[in-house]
Protein backbone atom coordinates (compact mmCIF):
# COMPACT_ATOMS: atom_id res chain seq x y z
CA UNK A 1 0.00 0.00 0.00
CA UNK A 2 1.43 3.27 -1.00
CA UNK A 3 1.55 5.44 2.14
CA UNK A 4 0.77 8.61 0.27
CA UNK A 5 -2.72 8.03 -1.58
CA UNK A 6 -4.26 4.98 0.69
CA UNK A 7 -5.01 2.21 -2.01
CA UNK A 8 -5.75 -1.23 -0.94
CA UNK A 9 -6.15 -3.72 -3.54
CA UNK A 10 -8.07 -7.01 -3.49
CA UNK A 11 -5.19 -8.78 -2.10
CA UNK A 12 -5.16 -6.30 0.81
CA UNK A 13 -8.63 -6.59 1.89
CA UNK A 14 -8.48 -10.44 1.81
CA UNK A 15 -5.62 -10.23 4.14
CA UNK A 16 -7.93 -7.84 6.23
CA UNK A 17 -10.89 -9.71 5.89
CA UNK A 18 -8.94 -12.95 7.74
CA UNK A 19 -7.87 -11.23 10.30
CA UNK A 20 -11.53 -10.08 10.78
CA UNK A 21 -12.89 -13.76 10.18
CA UNK A 22 -14.86 -12.23 7.44
CA UNK A 23 -15.63 -14.54 4.38
CA UNK A 24 -15.95 -12.57 1.13
CA UNK A 25 -16.20 -13.59 -2.48
CA UNK A 26 -14.30 -12.30 -5.53
CA UNK A 27 -16.76 -9.48 -6.33
CA UNK A 28 -16.93 -8.44 -2.91
CA UNK A 29 -12.95 -8.28 -3.08
CA UNK A 30 -12.70 -5.96 -5.86
CA UNK A 31 -15.85 -3.61 -4.78
CA UNK A 32 -14.35 -3.20 -1.38
CA UNK A 33 -11.14 -2.24 -2.64
CA UNK A 34 -12.40 0.62 -4.48
CA UNK A 35 -14.72 1.85 -1.84
CA UNK A 36 -12.01 0.79 1.03
CA UNK A 37 -9.62 3.15 -0.73
CA UNK A 38 -11.48 6.12 -1.23
CA UNK A 39 -12.19 6.30 2.72
CA UNK A 40 -8.54 5.68 3.57
CA UNK A 41 -7.43 8.61 1.04
CA UNK A 42 -10.13 10.79 3.32
CA UNK A 43 -8.23 9.40 6.48
CA UNK A 44 -4.80 10.71 5.10
CA UNK A 45 -6.25 14.29 6.41
CA UNK A 46 -5.30 13.05 10.22
CA UNK A 47 -1.64 13.08 9.30
CA UNK A 48 -2.06 17.56 9.70
CA UNK A 49 -3.53 17.18 13.35
CA UNK A 50 -1.66 18.34 15.45
CA UNK A 51 -0.76 16.78 19.11
CA UNK A 52 -2.72 17.40 22.07
CA UNK A 53 -2.14 17.26 25.46
CA UNK A 54 -5.33 15.71 27.14
CA UNK A 55 -5.83 14.99 30.88
CA UNK A 56 -8.81 12.66 30.85
CA UNK A 57 -9.99 12.62 34.36
CA UNK A 58 -10.45 9.29 35.52
CA UNK A 59 -12.19 7.32 38.91
CA UNK A 60 -11.69 4.28 39.86
CA UNK A 61 -15.16 2.51 39.84
CA UNK A 62 -14.72 -0.74 41.01
CA UNK A 63 -17.39 -2.18 42.86
CA UNK A 64 -16.14 -5.04 45.59
CA UNK A 65 -15.72 -8.17 44.68
CA UNK A 66 -18.60 -9.83 45.96
CA UNK A 67 -20.74 -12.62 45.10
CA UNK A 68 -24.53 -11.80 43.18
CA UNK A 69 -26.87 -13.44 41.25
CA UNK A 70 -26.45 -13.60 37.29
CA UNK A 71 -27.80 -15.48 34.60
CA UNK A 72 -28.83 -19.00 34.90
CA UNK A 73 -26.98 -21.29 32.48
CA UNK A 74 -30.38 -22.12 30.75
CA UNK A 75 -31.14 -18.66 29.92
CA UNK A 76 -27.54 -17.65 29.16
CA UNK A 77 -27.76 -21.00 26.33
CA UNK A 78 -30.95 -20.13 25.45
CA UNK A 79 -29.97 -18.33 22.21
CA UNK A 80 -27.13 -20.91 21.02
CA UNK A 81 -27.18 -22.72 17.83
CA UNK A 82 -25.31 -25.51 19.17
CA UNK A 83 -24.94 -26.86 22.58
CA UNK A 84 -23.96 -30.49 24.89
CA UNK A 85 -23.96 -30.88 28.32
CA UNK A 86 -24.62 -27.49 29.59
CA UNK A 87 -22.42 -25.71 27.15
CA UNK A 88 -21.79 -23.90 24.31
CA UNK A 89 -20.80 -26.09 21.35
CA UNK A 90 -18.13 -24.56 18.70
CA UNK A 91 -16.73 -25.69 15.67
CA UNK A 92 -13.87 -28.00 15.97
CA UNK A 93 -9.88 -26.18 16.51
CA UNK A 94 -8.43 -27.65 13.83
CA UNK B 1 -43.77 -4.22 9.69
CA UNK B 2 -46.32 -1.27 9.06
CA UNK B 3 -46.72 0.53 5.34
CA UNK B 4 -44.11 2.23 7.13
CA UNK B 5 -42.02 -0.38 8.01
CA UNK B 6 -41.06 1.42 11.31
CA UNK B 7 -41.46 -1.55 13.49
CA UNK B 8 -39.17 -4.87 12.82
CA UNK B 9 -41.72 -6.82 15.91
CA UNK B 10 -44.67 -5.60 16.86
CA UNK B 11 -45.41 -6.84 20.40
CA UNK B 12 -46.56 -5.22 23.52
CA UNK B 13 -45.16 -4.86 27.22
CA UNK B 14 -46.90 -3.26 29.52
CA UNK B 15 -45.93 -1.17 32.27
CA UNK B 16 -46.53 -0.69 35.76
CA UNK B 17 -50.06 1.23 36.72
CA UNK B 18 -48.79 4.38 37.89
CA UNK B 19 -46.09 6.45 36.93
CA UNK B 20 -45.38 9.31 35.09
CA UNK B 21 -45.49 7.70 31.79
CA UNK B 22 -48.80 6.11 32.59
CA UNK B 23 -50.87 6.01 28.97
CA UNK B 24 -48.07 6.94 26.61
CA UNK B 25 -46.46 4.49 24.32
CA UNK B 26 -42.93 4.20 23.64
CA UNK B 27 -41.58 2.56 20.72
CA UNK B 28 -37.87 0.91 21.28
CA UNK B 29 -35.04 0.56 18.88
CA UNK B 30 -33.98 -2.92 17.93
CA UNK B 31 -30.49 -2.69 19.23
CA UNK B 32 -32.13 -2.12 22.92
CA UNK B 33 -32.31 -5.68 24.86
CA UNK B 34 -36.00 -6.48 25.82
CA UNK B 35 -36.80 -9.91 27.63
CA UNK B 36 -38.37 -12.12 25.85
CA UNK B 37 -38.92 -10.24 22.72
CA UNK B 38 -36.31 -10.47 19.54
CA UNK B 39 -33.63 -8.09 19.51
CA UNK B 40 -32.41 -8.11 15.72
CA UNK B 41 -30.12 -4.96 15.45
CA UNK B 42 -31.48 -4.95 12.28
CA UNK B 43 -29.16 -7.44 11.43
CA UNK B 44 -29.28 -11.28 9.71
CA UNK B 45 -26.94 -12.03 12.66
CA UNK B 46 -29.57 -11.86 15.26
CA UNK B 47 -32.83 -12.32 13.40
CA UNK B 48 -33.82 -15.28 15.81
CA UNK B 49 -31.96 -13.34 19.07
CA UNK B 50 -34.24 -13.24 22.03
CA UNK B 51 -32.70 -11.35 25.04
CA UNK B 52 -31.96 -12.84 28.28
CA UNK B 53 -32.43 -9.60 29.74
CA UNK B 54 -33.91 -5.93 30.03
CA UNK B 55 -31.84 -3.34 29.15
CA UNK B 56 -32.07 -0.85 32.29
CA UNK B 57 -33.68 1.93 30.21
CA UNK B 58 -36.02 -0.58 29.40
CA UNK B 59 -37.03 -1.51 32.70
CA UNK B 60 -36.93 2.18 33.76
CA UNK B 61 -40.08 3.04 31.22
CA UNK B 62 -42.02 0.43 32.65
CA UNK B 63 -41.56 1.09 35.97
CA UNK B 64 -42.60 4.72 35.03
CA UNK B 65 -45.72 3.45 33.75
CA UNK B 66 -45.17 3.77 30.47
CA UNK B 67 -46.14 0.71 27.41
CA UNK B 68 -44.04 -0.61 24.64
CA UNK B 69 -45.52 -1.29 21.46
CA UNK B 70 -42.74 -2.98 19.83
CA UNK B 71 -38.90 -2.75 18.24
CA UNK B 72 -38.39 -0.32 15.62
CA UNK B 73 -36.51 -0.57 12.35
CA UNK B 74 -32.64 0.83 12.45
CA UNK B 75 -29.67 0.43 10.04
CA UNK B 76 -27.64 -2.92 10.45
CA UNK B 77 -25.74 -2.40 13.90
CA UNK B 78 -26.61 1.49 13.73
CA UNK B 79 -24.29 1.63 10.86
CA UNK B 80 -25.88 4.05 8.74
CA UNK B 81 -27.72 7.46 7.68
CA UNK B 82 -30.88 6.30 5.99
CA UNK B 83 -31.97 3.16 7.76
CA UNK B 84 -31.34 1.30 4.52
CA UNK B 85 -28.63 -1.01 5.84
CA UNK B 86 -31.53 -2.85 7.79
CA UNK B 87 -31.73 -6.54 6.83
CA UNK B 88 -35.48 -6.11 7.14
CA UNK B 89 -36.00 -3.54 4.33
CA UNK B 90 -36.58 0.52 4.34
CA UNK B 91 -38.22 2.16 6.61
CA UNK B 92 -40.25 5.69 4.75
CA UNK B 93 -40.10 8.59 6.31
CA UNK B 94 -43.42 9.48 7.07
CA UNK B 95 -43.61 13.09 5.23
CA UNK B 96 -42.27 12.20 2.13
CA UNK B 97 -42.68 8.33 1.66
CA UNK B 98 -40.05 8.50 -1.33
CA UNK B 99 -37.53 9.72 1.37
CA UNK B 100 -35.94 8.00 4.20
CA UNK B 101 -36.25 9.08 7.44
CA UNK B 102 -32.72 9.17 8.31
CA UNK B 103 -31.11 6.76 10.40
CA UNK B 104 -29.83 4.83 12.43
CA UNK B 105 -32.93 5.40 14.94
CA UNK B 106 -35.24 5.48 11.87
CA UNK B 107 -37.59 3.36 12.44
CA UNK B 108 -37.84 5.29 16.14
CA UNK B 109 -38.69 9.09 14.33
CA UNK B 110 -40.76 6.96 11.65
CA UNK B 111 -43.23 5.61 14.41
CA UNK B 112 -42.94 9.46 16.62
CA UNK B 113 -43.47 11.17 13.47
CA UNK B 114 -46.48 8.63 12.48
CA UNK B 115 -48.26 8.59 15.80
CA UNK B 116 -47.34 5.16 16.07
CA UNK B 117 -46.25 6.10 19.51
CA UNK B 118 -46.12 8.43 21.31
CA UNK B 119 -42.42 8.21 22.31
CA UNK B 120 -39.58 6.11 21.34
CA UNK B 121 -35.76 5.01 22.20
CA UNK B 122 -33.10 5.99 19.66
CA UNK B 123 -29.31 5.22 20.05
CA UNK B 124 -26.97 7.89 19.28
CA UNK B 125 -23.55 7.08 18.22
CA UNK B 126 -22.47 9.89 15.57
CA UNK B 127 -26.06 11.29 15.41
CA UNK B 128 -28.67 8.40 15.34
CA UNK B 129 -30.89 10.32 17.27
CA UNK B 130 -30.74 13.76 15.97
CA UNK B 131 -30.44 12.55 12.33
CA UNK B 132 -33.60 10.98 12.28
CA UNK B 133 -35.21 13.57 14.20
CA UNK B 134 -34.60 16.76 11.78
CA UNK B 135 -35.62 14.04 8.47
CA UNK B 136 -38.82 13.30 10.33
CA UNK B 137 -39.82 16.38 12.29
CA UNK B 138 -39.40 15.47 15.52
CA UNK B 139 -37.51 16.07 18.37
CA UNK B 140 -34.37 13.94 19.59
CA UNK B 141 -32.19 14.48 22.52
CA UNK B 142 -28.68 12.66 22.39
CA UNK B 143 -27.49 13.35 25.94
CA UNK B 144 -24.09 13.62 27.60
CA UNK B 145 -22.11 10.01 27.96
CA UNK B 146 -22.38 8.57 31.05
CA UNK B 147 -26.15 10.35 31.54
CA UNK B 148 -28.26 7.35 30.43
CA UNK B 149 -26.95 3.65 31.11
CA UNK B 150 -25.68 1.68 28.52
CA UNK B 151 -26.61 -1.67 30.08
CA UNK B 152 -28.77 -3.98 27.09
CA UNK B 153 -27.56 -2.02 24.51
CA UNK B 154 -26.25 -4.14 21.83
CA UNK B 155 -22.47 -2.41 21.32
CA UNK B 156 -21.16 -0.44 17.95
CA UNK B 157 -18.93 1.54 19.78
CA UNK B 158 -18.98 1.82 23.06
CA UNK B 159 -16.96 5.16 23.72
CA UNK B 160 -19.29 7.43 21.82
CA UNK B 161 -22.57 5.90 21.80
CA UNK B 162 -25.94 7.15 24.21
CA UNK B 163 -29.57 5.57 24.52
CA UNK B 164 -31.88 9.41 24.26
CA UNK B 165 -35.25 9.75 23.44
CA UNK B 166 -37.38 10.72 20.64
CA UNK B 167 -41.04 12.69 20.90
CA UNK B 168 -43.05 15.17 18.96
CA UNK B 169 -42.35 17.90 21.36
CA UNK B 170 -39.25 18.94 23.19
CA UNK B 171 -41.07 18.69 26.56
CA UNK B 172 -42.14 15.18 26.07
CA UNK B 173 -39.06 14.34 24.99
CA UNK B 174 -37.46 16.15 28.36
CA UNK B 175 -40.07 14.08 30.22
CA UNK B 176 -38.93 10.67 28.68
CA UNK B 177 -35.38 11.88 29.73
CA UNK B 178 -36.19 12.52 33.35
CA UNK B 179 -37.06 8.55 33.34
CA UNK B 180 -34.20 7.02 31.42
CA UNK B 181 -31.72 9.56 33.01
CA UNK B 182 -29.54 8.22 36.28
CA UNK B 183 -26.85 5.91 37.98
CA UNK B 184 -27.11 2.12 37.13
CA UNK B 185 -23.79 -0.03 38.61
CA UNK B 186 -24.05 -2.11 35.51
CA UNK B 187 -22.52 0.45 33.64
CA UNK B 188 -19.56 2.19 34.80
CA UNK B 189 -19.86 5.35 32.92
CA UNK B 190 -22.79 6.26 35.31
CA UNK B 191 -20.80 6.11 38.08
CA UNK B 192 -20.49 9.33 39.79
CA UNK B 193 -19.30 8.82 42.87
CA UNK B 194 -16.49 10.93 43.45
CA UNK B 195 -18.48 13.79 42.19
CA UNK B 196 -20.70 16.46 44.81
CA UNK B 197 -24.30 15.52 44.47
CA UNK B 198 -23.54 12.14 42.72
CA UNK B 199 -24.96 11.31 39.37
CA UNK B 200 -25.76 14.60 36.95
CA UNK B 201 -29.34 13.62 36.88
CA UNK B 202 -29.88 14.14 40.72
CA UNK B 203 -31.75 17.07 41.23
CA UNK B 204 -31.77 17.54 37.46
CA UNK B 205 -35.89 18.58 36.13
CA UNK B 206 -35.55 18.40 32.37
CA UNK B 207 -39.22 18.85 31.58
CA UNK B 208 -39.57 21.55 33.56
CA UNK B 209 -36.38 23.32 31.44
CA UNK B 210 -38.74 23.45 28.54
CA UNK B 211 -40.49 26.65 29.38
CA UNK B 212 -39.69 28.76 26.38
CA UNK B 213 -37.33 30.81 28.30
CA UNK B 214 -34.26 32.31 25.93
CA UNK B 215 -33.81 36.18 27.46
CA UNK B 216 -30.29 36.26 27.92
CA UNK B 217 -29.32 33.00 26.25
CA UNK B 218 -25.87 33.66 24.42
CA UNK B 219 -26.38 31.15 21.17
CA UNK B 220 -23.00 30.58 19.62
CA UNK B 221 -23.02 29.87 15.26
CA UNK B 222 -21.12 26.97 14.60
CA UNK B 223 -20.10 28.79 11.07
CA UNK B 224 -17.85 25.65 10.54
CA UNK B 225 -21.22 23.39 10.16
CA UNK B 226 -23.50 26.05 8.21
CA UNK B 227 -21.26 26.57 5.55
CA UNK B 228 -21.02 24.05 3.93
CA UNK B 229 -24.95 23.08 4.21
CA UNK B 230 -27.29 23.17 1.10
CA UNK B 231 -28.85 26.79 0.77
CA UNK B 232 -32.64 25.81 1.95
CA UNK B 233 -31.19 24.13 4.60
CA UNK B 234 -29.35 27.20 5.57
CA UNK B 235 -32.29 29.85 5.02
CA UNK B 236 -34.58 27.34 7.57
CA UNK B 237 -32.05 27.18 9.74
CA UNK B 238 -31.20 31.54 10.27
CA UNK B 239 -35.30 31.60 10.17
CA UNK B 240 -34.73 29.88 13.61
CA UNK B 241 -31.99 31.93 14.80
CA UNK B 242 -34.19 34.75 14.26
CA UNK B 243 -36.89 33.55 16.36
CA UNK B 244 -34.83 32.87 18.98
CA UNK B 245 -33.39 36.14 18.70
CA UNK B 246 -36.65 38.19 18.56
CA UNK B 247 -37.26 36.45 22.56
CA UNK B 248 -34.31 37.80 23.38
CA UNK B 249 -31.56 35.40 22.97
CA UNK B 250 -28.74 36.57 21.34
CA UNK B 251 -26.47 35.73 18.32
CA UNK B 252 -22.69 34.90 18.34
CA UNK B 253 -20.57 33.57 15.63
CA UNK B 254 -18.10 30.50 16.81
CA UNK B 255 -15.60 28.79 14.41
CA UNK B 256 -13.55 25.69 15.54
CA UNK B 257 -10.86 24.66 13.65
CA UNK B 258 -10.75 21.10 14.94
CA UNK B 259 -13.96 20.25 12.91
CA UNK B 260 -12.14 19.68 9.91
CA UNK B 261 -10.90 16.06 10.80
CA UNK B 262 -13.81 15.33 13.02
CA UNK B 263 -15.58 13.09 10.57
CA UNK B 264 -12.60 11.18 9.68
CA UNK B 265 -11.81 10.81 13.14
CA UNK B 266 -15.16 9.68 14.29
CA UNK B 267 -15.19 6.95 11.70
CA UNK B 268 -11.68 5.55 12.51
CA UNK B 269 -12.49 5.44 16.54
CA UNK B 270 -16.35 3.90 15.35
CA UNK B 271 -14.82 1.49 12.79
CA UNK B 272 -12.12 0.52 15.19
CA UNK B 273 -14.39 0.07 18.10
CA UNK B 274 -17.11 -1.81 15.92
CA UNK B 275 -14.37 -3.94 14.48
CA UNK B 276 -13.51 -5.21 17.88
CA UNK B 277 -17.06 -5.26 19.48
CA UNK B 278 -18.51 -7.20 16.58
CA UNK B 279 -15.93 -10.02 17.54
CA UNK B 280 -18.47 -12.04 19.65
CA UNK B 281 -20.90 -12.46 16.74
CA UNK B 282 -19.39 -16.40 15.48
CA UNK B 283 -22.20 -18.37 15.51
CA UNK B 284 -21.50 -19.97 18.93
CA UNK B 285 -23.86 -18.25 21.31
CA UNK B 286 -26.03 -17.04 19.27
CA UNK B 287 -26.63 -16.07 15.59
CA UNK B 288 -26.52 -18.38 12.52
CA UNK B 289 -24.95 -21.50 12.39
CA UNK B 290 -21.63 -22.20 10.94
CA UNK B 291 -20.54 -24.81 8.47
CA UNK B 292 -18.66 -27.54 8.61
CA UNK B 293 -15.01 -25.70 8.68
CA UNK B 294 -12.83 -25.55 11.33
CA UNK B 295 -12.83 -22.58 13.70
CA UNK B 296 -11.37 -19.93 11.29
CA UNK B 297 -13.21 -21.28 8.33
CA UNK B 298 -16.82 -21.28 10.42
CA UNK B 299 -16.44 -18.20 12.06
CA UNK B 300 -16.05 -16.53 8.55
CA UNK B 301 -18.76 -18.36 6.81
CA UNK B 302 -21.19 -17.49 9.52
CA UNK B 303 -19.76 -13.65 9.47
CA UNK B 304 -20.19 -13.53 5.93
CA UNK B 305 -24.02 -14.73 5.75
CA UNK B 306 -25.24 -12.77 8.95
CA UNK B 307 -23.48 -9.34 8.36
CA UNK B 308 -24.45 -6.95 5.65
CA UNK B 309 -21.99 -4.86 3.11
CA UNK B 310 -21.91 -2.08 5.26
CA UNK B 311 -21.30 -3.82 8.43
CA UNK B 312 -18.55 -5.51 6.52
CA UNK B 313 -16.67 -2.52 5.17
CA UNK B 314 -16.99 -0.81 8.53
CA UNK B 315 -15.17 -4.15 10.60
CA UNK B 316 -12.85 -4.27 7.75
CA UNK B 317 -11.76 -0.65 8.01
CA UNK B 318 -11.62 -0.98 11.46
CA UNK B 319 -9.70 -3.72 11.95
CA UNK B 320 -7.52 -2.42 9.38
CA UNK B 321 -6.95 0.54 11.28
CA UNK B 322 -5.80 -1.12 14.26
CA UNK B 323 -4.22 -3.21 11.77
CA UNK B 324 0.00 -3.81 12.69
CA UNK B 325 2.02 -0.99 11.29
CA UNK B 326 -1.38 1.54 10.61
CA UNK B 327 -2.71 2.02 14.24
CA UNK B 328 -0.18 4.63 14.75
CA UNK B 329 -1.59 6.56 11.45
CA UNK B 330 -5.28 6.23 11.96
CA UNK B 331 -5.95 4.89 15.50
CA UNK B 332 -4.07 7.25 17.58
CA UNK B 333 -3.97 10.23 15.17
CA UNK B 334 -7.69 9.79 15.75
CA UNK B 335 -7.60 10.13 19.54
CA UNK B 336 -5.89 13.32 19.38
CA UNK B 337 -8.19 14.26 16.86
CA UNK B 338 -11.14 13.85 19.33
CA UNK B 339 -9.11 15.06 21.84
CA UNK B 340 -8.81 18.59 19.96
CA UNK B 341 -12.65 18.46 19.22
CA UNK B 342 -13.08 18.48 22.95
CA UNK B 343 -10.72 21.48 23.47
CA UNK B 344 -12.30 23.61 20.91
CA UNK B 345 -15.81 23.09 22.04
CA UNK B 346 -14.80 23.78 25.77
CA UNK B 347 -13.47 27.06 24.39
CA UNK B 348 -16.57 27.61 22.25
CA UNK B 349 -18.80 27.22 25.09
CA UNK B 350 -17.04 29.64 27.24
CA UNK B 351 -18.57 32.40 24.82
CA UNK B 352 -21.24 31.08 24.11
CA UNK B 353 -24.64 29.20 26.40
CA UNK B 354 -25.25 27.06 23.79
CA UNK B 355 -23.92 26.16 20.12
CA UNK B 356 -26.72 26.09 16.81
CA UNK B 357 -25.99 24.08 13.81
CA UNK B 358 -28.16 22.36 10.85
CA UNK B 359 -28.35 18.89 12.15
CA UNK B 360 -28.12 17.97 8.76
CA UNK B 361 -26.34 19.68 6.03
CA UNK B 362 -29.33 18.32 3.43
CA UNK B 363 -32.89 17.33 3.04
CA UNK B 364 -34.00 13.87 3.51
CA UNK B 365 -32.48 11.46 0.85
CA UNK B 366 -34.68 9.19 -1.39
CA UNK B 367 -34.62 6.13 -1.25
CA UNK B 368 -32.17 4.36 -2.21
CA UNK B 369 -30.00 7.71 -3.81
CA UNK B 370 -26.59 7.20 -1.45
CA UNK B 371 -26.72 3.03 -0.94
CA UNK B 372 -23.44 2.33 -3.43
CA UNK B 373 -21.44 5.70 -2.29
CA UNK B 374 -20.38 5.17 1.46
CA UNK B 375 -18.51 8.14 1.12
CA UNK B 376 -21.11 10.41 0.55
CA UNK B 377 -23.38 9.23 3.80
CA UNK B 378 -20.30 9.46 5.87
CA UNK B 379 -20.01 12.93 4.59
CA UNK B 380 -23.68 13.78 5.68
CA UNK B 381 -22.94 12.90 9.02
CA UNK B 382 -20.49 16.12 9.58
CA UNK B 383 -22.77 18.07 11.76
CA UNK B 384 -23.47 15.22 14.20
CA UNK B 385 -20.33 13.25 15.07
CA UNK B 386 -18.54 15.81 16.29
CA UNK B 387 -20.77 16.27 19.45
CA UNK B 388 -20.45 12.31 20.02
CA UNK B 389 -15.97 13.23 20.01
CA UNK B 390 -16.66 15.27 22.63
CA UNK B 391 -19.57 13.23 24.77
CA UNK B 392 -21.85 16.83 24.98
CA UNK B 393 -25.44 16.81 24.99
CA UNK B 394 -26.97 17.71 21.70
CA UNK B 395 -30.99 18.06 20.92
CA UNK B 396 -32.17 18.51 17.19
CA UNK B 397 -35.26 20.41 17.39
CA UNK B 398 -37.78 21.11 14.12
CA UNK B 399 -36.79 24.82 12.53
CA UNK B 400 -39.09 24.64 9.71
CA UNK B 401 -39.60 23.28 6.29
CA UNK B 402 -38.41 23.62 2.85
CA UNK B 403 -39.57 22.73 -0.37
CA UNK B 404 -42.03 20.99 1.89
CA UNK B 405 -39.31 18.77 3.96
CA UNK B 406 -38.24 18.82 7.59
CA UNK B 407 -35.19 21.08 8.66
CA UNK B 408 -33.48 20.00 11.89
CA UNK B 409 -31.69 23.00 14.25
CA UNK B 410 -28.91 21.33 16.47
CA UNK B 411 -28.87 23.01 19.61
CA UNK B 412 -25.00 21.87 21.18
CA UNK B 413 -24.74 22.17 25.36
CA UNK B 414 -21.61 21.48 27.65
CA UNK B 415 -21.57 17.68 29.17
CA UNK B 416 -24.63 17.49 31.72
CA UNK B 417 -26.18 20.78 30.56
CA UNK B 418 -29.01 19.11 28.91
CA UNK B 419 -31.47 21.66 31.18
CA UNK B 420 -30.01 24.62 28.54
CA UNK B 421 -30.31 23.27 25.47
CA UNK B 422 -34.27 21.71 26.36
CA UNK B 423 -35.00 25.46 27.34
CA UNK B 424 -33.37 27.15 24.21
CA UNK B 425 -35.24 24.43 21.92
CA UNK B 426 -38.62 25.02 23.48
CA UNK B 427 -38.14 28.59 22.45
CA UNK B 428 -37.72 27.33 18.80
CA UNK B 429 -41.52 27.99 16.95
Amino acid sequence: MSETDGAVGPEEVRHVADLARVGLNEDELDRFADQLSDVLAYFEALDDVPEVDAEPELTNVLRADEERDCLDREAALSNAPEREDGYFRGPRVS
Amino acid sequence: MSELGAFITREELSGAGSGPLAGRTVAVKDNISTEGVATTCGSRMLERYVPPYDATVVERLREAGATVVGKTNMDEFGMGTTTETSAFGPTRNPVDRERVPGGSSGGSAAAVAAGEADLALGSDTGGSIRCPAAFCGVVGIKPTYGLVSRYGLVAYANSLEQIGPLARSVEDAAELLDVLAGPDERDATTRFDSREGGHPAAGADYAAAADGDVEGTTVGVVTDLVEGADERVIETFHDALEGLESQGAELVEVSLPSLETAVQAYYVIAMSEASSNLARFDGVRYGPEGGDGDWNEAFAEVREKGFGDEVKRRILLGTFALSAGYQEKYYEKAQDARAWVKQDFDSALEEADVLASPTMPVLPFELGEGLEDPMRMYLADANTVPVNLANLPAISVPAGTADGLPVGLQLIGPAFGEEAIIRAASAVA
